[in-house]
């Protein structure tokens, strides 16, 4: 049985107009998202893919056309966001910051302690529990983001380039954290990068931008078996055109911004 | 060929030495102020300066147990500390609440900043007559001094404060459902906590600015009235005992506020 998509986005344009000029950084995106899968959305900065992430997110009207999440429960919340880095609270401790969705959803009390300590053994915070995030280093600040999300256990994931400002060696066991904690919960996950490599580790689809306006130029789907290995998707032939195709079209995309 | 050191041993001693340091940095801390007590000293006893102005600072301090044991000292610190106390109160609660409403509101920080630009200038003390046409000569006119000039520096600083938010928790407490209350509890307050409370310290000696001189002015009791009689009447080591005291309770007052900072904000 097919069922609805869990996102759909129809005719999505996004105009910002400041002093008689107007940019579009959105055009006509229309776009369905299965319930379950992983989509990345890849393209140069400043192409659109924040901005479309911030409608979703409820952050940002947008100025003409759709989307709608589809719901399986209605207490749930839409969505939650895991945003780029800084984005936990520094006066809140680690578990607060975990529980922060629930509380301000004000589930009772034995419930959130439960989940907040459930999520954060999985992302293995839990002697943290206790201490203020200054005293983290930032991939375990990105963790406490990722379990914050995970815990709030909305109908989506949106998340806005979460490794980004990470090292390598950091990003890649985030990475696997992520998928490991995603192939238990089975969350659809629409997923900002700007790194190919991400992409295909991560996702079912990457979606290809282009810069101003902000359109979806192309579609490619990742059809490797979970779970996955950074190792062989380094190794695949396969992959390693796609990596090619993609950082083509990258290429030309910044190339004609400059312009 | 030179002998190898222990290096345990090499970093053992530069840590003791650092301890030392750190142990004479207090110390210096300690000896200035008594440093020049001791100057005064001698130059009070010596006759280098006159001591009928500047009383060696051994008679201030058996004048000041002398005004102690007649209880008549207590009466004045008690009543100046009460109005402190109610007037800094009256002061910084209502700074918080309006500059966090001005912070989170732009239009009601559009509206109320005129105002207040138009105000801070004047100095609370400037407006000590009107205050005591209006409010007499009892208690209420003194607090209300105090609280008016504590008022601004807190006002001003949690307006500062909440602007200085980064907007992305902003959006983290939109995009998780903060409601009003929570988004004002969880965001707003802790997020200019630290803005707040240099603003309250700010407040904190301006409350005690003010209170001597309006007690000198407007008043039969607390420790500025007790400097200024002392003045009028030539009793210049009551006067020291006085202003003495005044600068003793900043000090203690400072030390509780940063005490209250570092409980406040655990997180800085």
């Amino acid at each position: 049985m097919e069922s609805k998509p869990k996102i759909s986005i129809e005719q999505l344009t996004k105009v910002f107009y400041k002093k008689e000029n107007s940019v579009t950084a959105l055009e006509n995106i229309s776009l369905d998202i299965k319930d379950g899968e992983f989509v990345c959305l890849v393209g140069p900065s400043g192409c659109g893919k924040t901005t479309l992430l911030r409608i979703l997110a409820g952050l940002e009207n947008q100025s003409s056309g759709n989307f709608t999440i589809q719901k399986s429960d209605q207490n749930r919340p839409n969505q939650s966001m895991v945003f780029q880095e800084r984005g936990i609270l520094p006066w809140l401790t680690v578990e607060e910051n975990v529980a922060f969705g629930l509380s301000m959803r004000h589930l009772p009390k034995a419930l959130i302690k439960e989940r907040t300590t459930y999520f954060l053994n999985k992302v293995g915070l839990s002697k943290f529990a206790q201490m203020y995030p200054k005293e983290l280093s930032g991939g375990m600040k990105q963790r406490v983001s990722i379990a914050r999300a995970f815990a709030n256990d909305s109908e989506i994931l949106l998340m806005d380039e979460p490794f980004g400002a990470l090292d390598e060696q950091n990003k890649y066991i985030l990475q696997e954290e992520l998928l490991s904690i995603w192939s238990e919960t089975k969350k659809t996950v629409l997923f900002i990068t700007h790194s190919i490599d991400e992409a295909l580790y991560l996702s079912d689809r990457v979606l290809l931008m282009s810069a101003q306006p902000g359109k979806i130029l192309s579609e490619m789907k990742i059809e490797l078996p979970r779970p996955r290995k950074l190792e062989e998707i380094r190794s695949n032939p396969e992959m390693a055109t796609k990596f090619l195709e993609i950082w083509r079209h990258l290429q030309v995309e910044v190339q004609g911004s400059r312009l | 060929m030179t002998e190898l050191k222990n290096p345990i041993e090499t970093e053992q001693q530069e840590w003791r030495k650092q301890q030392m340091q750190q142990r004479l940095k207090t110390w210096l801390t300690i000896f200035s102020p008594l440093c020049l007590l001791l100057i005064w000293q001698f130059l009070s006893q010596s006759g280098l300066i006159d001591a009928r102005f500047f009383p060696p600072p051994t008679a201030i301090v058996s004048t000041f147990i002398e005004l102690l044991t007649t209880g008549e000292l207590f009466q004045h610190i008690s009543i100046s500390l009460f109005r402190i106390l109610v007037g800094f109160l009256l002061g910084v609660i209502p700074g918080i609440i309006i500059g966090l409403c001005m912070g989170l509101y732009a239009p009601v920080r559009h509206f109320i900043s005129p105002l207040i630009m138009a105000l801070m200038p004047i100095p609370t003390l400037a407006l000590l007559p009107i205050i005591l046409i209006i409010f007499g000569i009892g208690e209420v006119s003194k607090v209300v001094t105090i609280a008016g000039s504590v008022f601004f520096p807190v006002v001003i600083n949690t307006v500062a404060g909440v602007i200085s938010i980064d907007s992305i928790y902003l959006d983290v407490a939109k995009n998780y459902g903060a409601n009003r209350k929570d988004f004002f509890m969880k965001i707003a307050l802790p997020g200019s906590l630290p803005f707040m409370l240099e603003g309250i310290q700010m407040g904190q000696a301006i409350a005690l600015l003010t209170i001597v001189a309006a007690e000198m002015m407007g008043a039969r009791s607390g420790i500025g009235y007790l400097i200024w009689t002392s003045y009028s009447a030539f009793l210049l080591k009551e006067m020291f005992v006085g202003l003495i005291l005044i600068s003793f309770f900043g000090y203690v007052f400072s030390l509780l506020l940063r005490w209250l900072q570092r409980k406040l904000i655990p997180w800085r």
